[in-house]
């Protein structure tokens, strides 16, 4: 599927359908550096917890953000759609993302 | 709920069956930390607390809606949730008071859904099933002042239309917009005006309710398609997301940083404990020459007598011992609730997850121990959001560990009493705060000591999840701040007037029967006596003895029996009570003293409330067993290495 999101992170518009297929990179959430945005592509979690995350709204085609880390190195704190949540590397690890990279070409 | 730390009264609601287009019950529903409780206090004019992190409300609260003349209807507060699956124990009993399920609390018949307009977007995942529910619902968009105060912006008339319902923006702080509640109620709770709820002109600026429609709810049950409704709808009503709070970033740039963080964090706590000290004791100390002076103005009008003897020497001695301790535990709750509604305590918890983890806790389990900093009571409630049922056990069992506002008055009186104010660092930190800083640390590692004890043995569990929502942080008001302080001066004057006077009379009667005998020989000398070579070891006195009873009611009432025991002896009846302990005490005795204090579970509030919370006897009976053995070995062990090693 071509990656069709709510971008206004990356400057754009929301609900402008942009066609970004070629800059995405698969990776794991506790892999992103900070900074970095992430767009959720699958959970692999514990029924409940799981449930329990997509109600926080980490569903497929969220887009997360790498806000910090905690001081001790872990949790890190992720924002999503507008708020922050903290997880630690154990759930950020089981949360498969696509990685924008910013196109060197602009 | 216990006497101790409960200040909002709750009602009796009758339980009658649902009636279709009358509306008797409403309750509010919504995400956590989205305001519910502010507003619950607005309408109902009661005093639920409120604060500043996700999980503040862990169980139902019923109220009248009194706070907008509208007393013949029934109000339900209830805890923040996500979905409406219960994935621990606060969602849980939202989710069964929302069907009716909740025995003894009536089923709801329409629905205030709070809901925060700085994370609308997200927020309205919860709209998908709360609507489905089917009850007449009012969508209250909360924290609208702010939102439009940072660029934010939402049609809230096309979003009644989207979601079927009426929309209205509110500030629950500021009290504004609580109109469109009442204009709600009145159209839907009485059936014969304009029961459709088409609006009238004078509604359409408060109250933006939708024209008959078509409404698209999305699949049941599926948070993917929640969200993708959400979004939609966020779009097509032209939400614009505030500005994110760039202060919220930069002090947690600071308050998290790698280094900095932890640093501040300690250098917060010693603080605090310098100013109740530097600040708190001479408060206190004043207070208490006020109440001594007046008893003892009291006590020559009224000549010498037994009148004069059991009013001044028993009752006044014994309140005004406790009673002096007002000042600092003002000051500590003063400071409990900065960290509360500030927002910094949830990160703490995420400073201290890593500690946390490594006895086998999480993160989470941190904010119902840093509350019990105030009291057991309300910490062990609070256990109710953390998810793993294992976890939440072990923090109930080890809460108590943690130093309560309760121990103020002993660990005040024995340091002010046996320590030398002796300066460390400075003016900055000097011995007695030394001391006292011990004594809280002492609690907090014994608390971390038991919990992993219980975590590796019989609480043996794979490690939970951390999952915790970081709050923006928001700048205590001073209103706020007041409330807390005043609800926390009436529930300590209450007990002062309850339980430590009742305590004080019978003691009274107790060391003056039967007549014409010294203390000693009098019933409470006698079983202080009788119970005195148990406590030797520890250095403690049978005075100290009939304290270490009567305080297993709530620990603070050792304070006033000893005030009131001085106080019958001749020998001491000139002195303060702090000479009359130096006079009778080793300092091994007095260290022994708050150590076991440190230890020892004595408060029935905390019993009960961990039988109810873990639906068993075998908890407590565990709890109190093992904290009393703890007490009273460190307490011998201190008392011997003082006698032996210092001096």
């Amino acid at each position: 599927m071509v990656a069709i999101a709510l971008l206004s992170d990356f400057g754009v518009e929301d609900g402008e359908e942009v066609d970004l297929s070629g800059a995405w990179k698969l990776s794991l959430l506790s892999e992103l550096a900070i900074g970095t945005v992430g767009v959720v592509e699958s959970l692999d979690l514990p029924g409940e917890i799981q449930h329990h995350l997509m109600h926080m709204g980490f569903v497929p085609e969220a887009r997360v953000m790498v806000v910090r880390r905690a001081p001790a190195g872990d949790p890190t704190v992720y924002s999503i759609d507008g708020f922050e949540v903290a997880l630690r590397r154990d759930t950020a690890k089981a949360i498969r993302v696509r990685e924008y990279e910013r196109p060197t070409t602009r | 709920m216990s006497e101790c730390c409960s200040t909002t009264a709750t009602i009796e609601v009758p339980i009658e069956p649902r009636v279709a287009g009358r509306i008797r019950t409403v309750a509010l529903v919504g995400p956590p930390n989205s305001g519910k409780s502010t507003l619950f206090n607005r309408l109902t004019g009661l005093r639920q607390k409120v604060a500043n992190y996700p999980g503040v409300t862990v169980e139902q609260r019923v109220g009248r809606l009194n706070g907008i003349g509208r007393g013949d209807l029934t109000l339900i507060d209830l805890p923040g949730i996500y979905g409406l699956d219960s994935y621990s124990e606060d969602a849980r009993v939202a989710v069964e008071v929302l069907h009716g399920e909740m025995p003894g609390t009536p089923a709801p018949d329409a629905i205030l859904l709070v809901l925060d307009s700085l994370q609308l977007r997200r927020q309205l995942m919860l709209a998908a099933p709360v609507l489905g529910l089917g009850l007449p619902t009012l969508v209250l968009l909360n924290m609208s002042d702010l939102m439009e105060a940072r660029g934010g912006e939402v049609d809230t008339l096309a979003l009644a239309q989207e979601l079927g319902v009426p929309v209205a923006k509110i500030s629950a702080t500021r009290g504004a917009g609580l109109d469109s509640i009442t204009h709600f109620l009145n159209r839907k709770a009485d059936p014969l005006v304009n029961g459709n709820g088409s609006p009238t002109m004078a509604d359409a600026d408060r109250l933006a309710a939708p024209v008959a429609g078509k409404i698209e709810l999305p699949v049941m049950g599926n948070p993917r398609s929640y969200r993708q409704w959400a979004t939609g709808i966020s779009t097509r009503t032209k939400y614009k997301a505030p500005l994110s709070n760039e202060w919220t970033k930069r002090i947690d740039g600071v308050l998290l940083h790698r280094i900095w963080g932890p640093l501040i964090f300690l250098a917060v706590v010693f603080a605090v404990f310098q100013v109740v000290f530097s600040i708190g004791q001479p408060l206190s100390d004043g207070f208490g020459d006020v109440l001594n002076g007046v008893g003892a103005r009291i006590g020559a009008l009224m000549g010498p007598g037994w009148v004069e003897s059991l009013l001044i020497d028993g009752i006044w001695r014994g309140v005004a011992s406790v009673l002096v301790f007002l000042p600092q535990i003002l000051l500590l709750f003063l400071f409990i609730g900065v960290l509360e509604d500030s927002g910094y305590l949830a990160r703490a918890a995420l400073i201290a997850d890593r500690v946390m983890r490594s006895i086998g806790l999480n993160g989470k389990a941190f904010i119902p121990l840093l509350s019990a900093y105030a009291c057991a009571v309300p910490a062990i409630m609070a256990t109710r959001t953390i998810e793993n049922k294992r976890d939440r056990f072990a923090t109930i069992l080890v809460a108590p560990f943690m130093t309560c506002s309760a121990r103020l008055p002993i660990y005040m009186l024995m340091i002010a009493a046996f320590i030398p104010n002796k300066p460390i660092l400075g003016d900055l930190f000097g011995l007695r705060a030394a001391v006292m800083l011990s004594l809280y640390v002492l609690g907090f590692v014994a608390a971390l000591a038991t919990a992993w004890l219980l975590k590796s043995s019989i609480l043996k569990a794979s490690s939970a999840p951390f999952i915790l929502e970081l709050p923006q942080y928001r700048l205590p008001t001073v209103r706020s701040l007041s409330l807390r302080l005043v609800d926390r001066g009436k529930v300590f004057l209450r007990q002062a007037g309850t339980v430590i006077l009742a305590v004080t009379i019978v003691l009274w009667v107790m060391s003056h029967v039967p007549f014409h005998t010294d203390l000693a020989g009098s019933v409470i000398g006698r079983i202080g006596q009788f119970i005195e070579p148990a406590i030797k070891p520890l250095g403690f006195n049978w005075k100290i003895g009939i304290g270490l009873l009567t305080s297993v009611m709530a620990r603070e009432v050792i304070v006033g029996t000893l005030g009131t025991l001085y106080g019958a002896d001749p020998a001491t009846q000139s002195l303060g009570l702090q000479a009359a302990l130096r006079h009778d005490l080793t300092l091994g005795g007095a260290m022994a003293l708050v150590v076991f204090f440190a230890f020892a579970l004595q408060c029935t509030s905390t019993i009960a409330i961990v039988r109810r919370e873990t639906n068993s006897w075998r908890w407590p009976a565990l709890q109190f067993v093992y904290m009393s053995v703890l007490a009273y070995v460190a307490a011998l062990a201190v008392n011997q290495v003082i006698l032996h090693f210092v001096r």
